[in-house]
């Protein structure tokens, strides 16, 4: 669908047809604003994420009017694809998929005053931008875009020469960010850690929700068996 | 008349300033993480925007490692909320104040 858009695009303006951009930028503008307000304002986290999707693609579209179809791509496949879902899956597998009451509010006094800084610093930062100019600094420093070779050659070229070392840097932080993942959402060994065991006594039980713990992960007695026998030895 | 890069600076301020508003005003936790993406997001379209007009590819490429760090927050920051919700029955962010959980 992007690509189509792309290509609609490649054409239209090929041929001067600058009214195409206006007309995409407006629908595209007005899907990701409304799936952003969308977000902030559903009740059901389900439908936030499902509004979510909507203004990563809006932001997708806007990519691909920018001439920069490769990110539009990597955009819709790694957010709508993966980030979402696993905000999705993380949404189903704690079971909170239910109504959430947003009249209820406990610092009185919050959301005026949010609104109202948000408010006031978007207008600073708007009319900031009208009264300087808006895109200021020098012309492609670190590498021309544009020209004979396409979006994805000169990005990848930039990626493996310019950017070598921070491209690298990211590889180590997407494995640190999984061996942390798996760290946190591990059930650790009952009795092996008496500081993180503590508060799971002070919590009753029939205050979990029934999908909040599923039946699986708490089987595994091969793990937890060898503690007690230690234990019973003496 | 075509589509100067105002607008799109100008878009991406206010999808920020709902992002914001987001983070400032929720109290589910899930739902405060979508709304960080949506600042993202505008720093994204920022950066894209930014690129296009100064003829630099560095802004693409800066685009690329948000997407990056943006995946590895996530999956911490996920993470982090199925921990939590191992010792509590609700992701709501005031109730989080114990330091020991």
């Amino acid at each position: 669908m992007v690509g189509m858009i792309g290509a609609a695009l490649a054409g239209a303006t090929g041929t001067g047809h600058s009214w195409v951009d206006v007309g995409t930028f407006v629908v595209a503008a007005a899907i990701v604003l409304a799936g952003a307000i969308g977000v902030v304002v559903a009740r059901n986290p389900v439908h936030s994420a499902l509004m979510l999707v909507m203004t990563l693609f809006g932001v997708a579209v806007l990519f691909v009017l920018q001439r920069d179809p490769f990110l539009a791509a990597v955009q819709v496949i790694v957010y709508a694809g993966a980030i979402v879902v696993l905000f999705l899956f993380v949404i189903m597998f704690l079971g909170v998929d239910r109504e959430e009451n947003i009249g209820f509010e406990p610092l009185r006094g919050q959301r005026p005053l949010a609104i109202g800084l948000v408010v006031l610093g978007t207008t600073g930062l708007l009319l900031l931008g009208q009264v300087s100019r808006w895109t200021t600094g020098a012309p492609h420093v670190a590498g021309v875009d544009g020209g004979k070779q396409s979006n994805v050659y000169l990005l990848g070229k930039s990626v493996y020469t310019t950017y070598l070392f921070p491209f690298e840097a990211t590889a180590a932080l997407l494995v640190i960010a999984v061996v942390g993942a798996v760290v946190l959402a591990r059930r650790p060994p009952t009795g092996a850690n008496p500081v993180t065991d503590a508060p799971a006594e002070a919590v009753p039980a029939g205050a979990m929700p029934a999908n909040a713990m599923p039946a699986p992960t708490e089987e595994p007695a091969s793990v937890d068996a060898p503690e007690p026998h230690h234990e019973a030895r003496p | 008349m075509t589509v100067s890069p105002d607008w799109y600076l100008a878009l991406s301020a206010v999808l920020f300033a709902i992002g914001a508003l987001g983070v400032l005003v929720r109290r589910n936790v899930l739902v405060m993480f979508m709304c960080v993406e949506l600042m993202l997001n505008a720093a994204n379209l920022s950066f894209v925007t930014f690129a296009r007009t100064l003829h630099d590819i560095g802004g693409q490429v800066l685009v690329f490692f948000v997407l990056v760090v943006a995946a590895a927050e996530v999956v911490v920051g996920l993470g982090l909320v199925v921990a939590i919700f191992r010792r509590r029955a609700n992701a709501t962010a005031d109730d989080l104040h114990l330091m020991k959980g």
